[in-house]
């Protein structure tokens, strides 16, 4: 290599301004590409598997009036046998003017839940217990207890009252209903949570919010 | 070049940063005559981004738990999307960060880049060696596989074997007798702790780099500015295009040959009650398992592989020659090509079954390392005619 100066730079430096430009840009495009399976990697893996997960439960256990939480994918599923006082409040006119959503018309369950007592028979309610608001996991208080005399789901974190189908009242901050998981009835005293032989379409990934 | 501006600007007052930049990563001098060999310290840098990234990644879909470490790693590459890329990019740049560091090693005894004034540049970069060896062994460990344990199992004996510290340093690794759930939690908080020191130490080196500048093919410090280029773009371009070439190379490790330097039994979950019949340490292990090996004494081989690098670590003193270049040196030009096959030999014979045939190679090749460097190097630095 001959020892002399540095060689000077040409007067006209475009075509050499094309190629750093170029290679610069080339060189971000391929970092942009080799971040996709990186931030691939932190994608949610059980949406995929959410399909195909059932669970049976056995309800001749339950009294009227009687309640019970089981988890069906992570969630807690609330079950209770409703009793006919019950069913006439969730008919109340006065009761169905306090709600934000009183036909489900907003998809928060199958379509044979789509009905005043949101649930594929009237005498037992099936819902998914978090709160449409922030997420909480609402108590459910009985009729005649404080501080709502109709009883219904409540939610310790910002207040949100929901009636015993799982509609929303009025002046609660959560926006939907709570959701109804699809639900099939293999014999009177027993339920298979996961499938819907009314809706056999349905998927919990397709409603609302849950 | 254009020249700074004449009066410095508001982030130039307070925080000199576009200039220090200019003057370390543009200005700055580098030797006309640098050949291949001296982009290995860039490709480095880049495969130890690489690794931190992925390490990162890897991290979050990791569970340092006995029962579930197998599994975990188990669903990384089946489950988790692009989850064997990142493992594939992790394991296989082991490989590129080790053959890269043995090469730049090589290079800087074959051009003498040890010698004054760079001496603190060699221990930095000694250093950067022992600790890349450390995370390597700790992140071997956490796929809680046969090699896994059971390479765990006979490193941790051999630091236990180490008189007056070995007992606490394995106690404070282990957390117990044994090796099991506290120390892997241990091991897997050391790999990424030591990551980070690594960047640190990284950041020393090229510090160290930056004030005695880089040594070159000749051995002679350039004197006049005639003799040097800017870095920018002569080594930016050049080192960009043999980045080009090195990724071409970890590409195609990582796509083409995922488990060409992996164990299938370390694809077996950890079984305390049974060794594999075939234990092998990884490659760039196993010039120190041969030395381990062929010394019949467990503190003898343990004090042989200490001191292959030991002797690295004094050479800037066991050399007292003022010229750098083997080229120049004949008798270093015959004895170091031996030294580096010996190195090569060692590793092979470390992945082999010990035979008597390959006892006898590690122990000649030892022989030779130890003698290139404890007599040739001392005894030839005052006494040779430079060339």
């Amino acid at each position: 290599m001959p020892q002399s100066d540095t060689p000077p730079f040409p007067d006209s430096t475009k075509r050499r301004d094309l190629l750093a430009t170029g290679t610069l840009a080339l060189g971000c495009a391929g970092a942009c590409a080799l971040a996709v399976p990186f931030l691939n990697s932190l994608k949610n893996t059980a949406i995929t598997s959410l399909s195909d997960n059932t669970l049976e439960v056995d309800l001749s256990t339950l009294a009227p009036g009687q309640g019970m939480t089981v988890q069906w994918q992570d969630w807690p599923v609330f079950i209770q046998r409703r009793t006919p006082q019950m069913l006439a409040a969730l008919q109340a006119p006065a009761h169905i003017a306090t709600l934000r959503d009183a036909d489900s018309k907003i998809l928060q369950q199958p379509k044979d839940a789509t009905n005043w007592h949101r649930s594929v028979r009237p005498d037992y309610g099936v819902l998914v217990g978090i709160c449409t608001h922030l997420g909480c996991v609402p108590t459910f208080e009985k009729p005649g207890s404080a501080p709502e005399a109709k009883g219904g789901y409540f939610c310790p974190c910002h207040g949100s009252h929901f009636d015993a189908a799982g509609r929303v009242v009025q002046r609660a901050p959560a926006p939907y209903n709570l959701p109804v998981p699809p639900v099939t009835f293999l014999s009177d005293t027993k339920i298979r949570i996961g499938h819907s032989a009314g809706d056999p379409g349905f998927s919990m990934s397709d409603i609302q919010q849950i | 070049m254009s020249s700074p501006p004449q009066t410095p600007g508001w982030l130039e007052q307070r925080f000199p940063i576009m200039s220090v930049l200019r003057r370390e990563y543009v200005a700055f001098p580098m030797p006309r005559n640098l050949n291949a060999l001296w982009s290995f310290g860039a490709f480095l840098i880049v495969t130890m981004a690489f690794m931190i990234a992925s390490g990162l990644f890897l991290a979050i879909n990791y569970t340092p738990d006995i029962t579930q470490a197998f599994a975990s790693v188990e669903a990384i590459d089946r489950h988790i999307p692009s989850g064997w890329f990142l493992r594939s990019l992790h394991m296989g740049g082991v490989t590129m960060l080790f053959g890269c560091l043995y090469i730049h090693i090589g290079r800087s005894l074959w051009y003498g880049s040890y010698k004054a004034p760079r001496e603190l540049l060699w221990l930095t970069g000694l250093g950067l060696m022992l600790m890349i060896m450390v995370t390597a062994f700790a992140g071997y460990v956490l796929p809680w596989g046969q090699m896994s344990y059971w390479g765990a199992t006979v490193v941790l004996n051999a630091v236990r074997a180490v008189p007056l510290i070995g007992r606490p340093v394995s106690e404070l690794l282990l957390g117990g007798e044994n090796l099991g759930n506290i120390a892997l939690h241990r091991l897997f908080v050391l790999h990424f702790t030591m990551a980070f020191a690594i960047l640190g130490t990284i950041a020393l080196h090229v510090a160290a780099l930056h004030v005695v500048k880089s040594n070159n093919p000749s051995g002679i410090d350039p004197t006049s500015p005639g003799q040097t280029l800017p870095f920018h773009p002569y080594y930016t371009s050049r080192d960009g295009f043999a980045l080009c070439l090195f990724l071409m190379v970890y590409a195609g490790l990582v796509f083409f040959l995922p488990s060409l330097l992996t164990l299938a039994d370390n694809y077996v979950q950890a079984n305390p009650l049974i060794t594999p019949r075939d234990i092998r340490p990884e490659w760039y292990f196993a010039p120190f398992y041969a030395i381990l090996r062929a010394v019949p004494s467990r503190l003898g081989g343990l004090t042989f592989a200490a001191g292959s690098l030991a002797v690295l670590f004094a050479l800037p003193w066991l050399d007292r020659s003022t010229v750098r270049v083997a080229t120049q040196r004949p008798l270093v030009r015959f004895s170091l090509p031996f030294a580096f096959a010996s190195f090569v030999l060692l590793g092979i014979a470390g992945m082999q079954p010990p035979t008597e045939t390959w006892l006898v190679v590690s122990r000649v090749a030892m022989a030779w390392w130890f003698i290139h460097f404890l007599l040739v190097i001392p005894l030839t630095s005052e006494r040779e005619i430079p060339s």
